[in-house]
């Protein structure tokens, strides 16, 4: 299948009811590996994931893609920071994107059972989907995702609330979803997440794209008060 | 003494409840086949005649039942553009007069269900690129428990109703009489007690269809898949 790499921003902008929410914001996003978005409460995190993955109508500016639109909406996945949870079990959940593609139900199961153990969600197949803990939601969300195998994965603070064990579980998944090919763009509010998985970070201020740089440069080196003051951990007013 | 009669199972009242199923069952299952995705449509939808569809919706809601009996007799009257099919005073006649009668009912109230079904899976399904036809299904698909009222609400709606099928049916022994008609008649002629017997029947079949499906839906785990 043709990439869909790189995806190229140029000067979006995002607002609603008059106030500016994004932007402008110029960006390319090509290559291989995990960006990490980074930014206070509000900065505009979520409004940027969503505006790539095109689920989020931009004010101004263009959003450019190296393939044509059936494909790319195809070959990318979100996680959200809220897991939406069909009324479905564990099951079916997971079979549900392939389902969507027309794959049989014989074998978009089998996809999803591969899918549920991979996210140790093997001993719950056949359970509401609505009844798993916090944990085992954003897991689900994962596999779901996971199981059209994209080419690009965004996901929003996917371990927001989660304890040190199940956010470890679900790093492990994304480093070897992103080893398989599938490159990965994610917010986090967790500095110690970001350390350990970025290849390079986003610093995002008041809807202003304020840093793009290789992590170990923005973590040594940050270029503006804004990122530095972030990292020490103060309160950005 | 209509307690009794009820319960001996005479033949013809037996006849009378078996067509009211009859009729009512087929009407509920085509209204809610026409008014489930229906309501799920006008969930996932956003054009501009929308609103007035819903308000057009409410308003057949309203609509007396003995009006819409009085239309679909005009249209099924010999000289109505329906007459060549000589539907008049038989049970087809009187499933059509449901359907109009509880399509609205059905998919209102399959629109409200649908649409907080909907607000919980829109991001998810629009960044899934479902098709609206597919966002239809799965919206029905989902929510068919919480739709089993639509249709429980559809089915009471039309078990009870005796206007329009009084006046399309003709209320004629062995053919077009249910428990309703055959009410309304015994009670003018001035037996209470066949009349108390049919509406016991009534009652009972209202009560038994909803606690089966209360019972069906385990209503625990109802909503969560
Ligand atoms: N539809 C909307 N209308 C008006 N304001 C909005 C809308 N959606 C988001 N906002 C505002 O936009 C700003 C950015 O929101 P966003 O959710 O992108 O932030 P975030 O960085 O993801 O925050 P968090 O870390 O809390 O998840 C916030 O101030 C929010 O209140
Ligand atoms: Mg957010």
């Amino acid at each position: 299948m043709q990439s869909i790499l790189p995806l190229t921003l140029e000067d979006i902008e995002i607002r609603r009811n008059g106030k500016r929410l994004l932007g402008p914001v110029s960006w390319v996003l090509d290559g291989a590996g995990i960006s990490i978005l980074m930014g206070p409460n509000g900065s505009g995190k979520t409004t940027f994931l969503r505006a790539m993955h095109g689920i989020e109508r931009i004010s101004g500016g263009r959003i450019r893609w190296a393939a044509q639109a059936p494909e790319v909406q195809q070959a990318q996945a979100f996680v959200f920071q809220a897991p939406i949870m069909m009324r479905r079990t564990v099951r079916d959940s997971i079979a549900y994107p392939l389902r969507l593609r027309g794959v049989s139900r014989a074998q978009a199961r089998s996809a999803a059972e591969e899918w549920a153990a991979r996210v140790g969600l093997g001993a719950a197949l056949a359970r509401p989907a609505m009844v798993l803990s916090g944990g085992e939601k954003q897991k689900l969300a994962l596999a779901r995702a996971l199981v059209t195998a994209p080419q690009l994965l965004f996901l929003d603070e996917p371990c927001a609330n989660l304890d040190g064990r199940a956010t470890h579980d679900i790093e492990h998944i994304l480093q070897d979803a992103c080893k398989a090919g599938t490159r990965v763009v994610m917010s986090t509010h967790d500095i110690g997440q970001a350390r350990r998985l970025a290849d390079d970070v986003l610093f995002l201020h008041d809807g202003r794209l304020l840093e793009t740089a290789p992590k170990d440069q923005f973590f040594t080196r940050p270029a503006t008060p804004e990122g530095a003051a972030f990292l020490k951990g103060d309160l950005l007013l | 003494m209509a307690a009794k009669l009820a319960v001996s199972l005479d033949g013809e009242l037996v006849e009378i409840t078996i067509r009211s199923l009859q009729v009512t069952i087929t009407a509920t299952l085509i209204a809610a086949l026409i008014g489930l995705p229906l309501g799920a449509w006008l969930a996932v939808s956003r054009f501009p005649a929308r609103r007035y569809i819903i308000a057009l919706l409410n308003a057949l809601m309203g609509l007396p039942p003995v009006v819409v009996g009085l239309i679909v007799y005009i249209l099924l009257s010999r000289a109505g553009p329906f007459g060549v099919l000589g539907l008049l005073f038989t049970p087809t006649a009187m499933v059509i007069a449901q359907v109009i009668i509880i399509t609205p009912l059905i998919a209102s109230i399959a629109h409200q269900a649908m649409r907080e079904l909907w607000a919980d899976y829109r991001d998810l399904l629009i960044s899934l690129n479902a098709t609206r036809m597919q966002r239809i299904a799965t919206l029905v698909w989902d929510g068919r428990r919480t739709l089993l009222t639509a249709k429980l609400a559809g089915f009471g709606r039309g078990i009870g109703e005796v206007g329009a099928i009084m006046i399309v049916g003709g209320n004629i022994d062995n053919a077009t009489r249910v428990l309703t008609t055959a009410i309304a008649l015994e009670t003018g002629k001035g037996d209470f007690a066949l009349a108390l017997a049919l509406g016991f029947i009534l009652i009972g079949l209202a009560v038994a269809v909803n606690l089966g499906i209360h019972m069906l839906s385990r209503t625990e785990q109802g909503s969560l898949w």
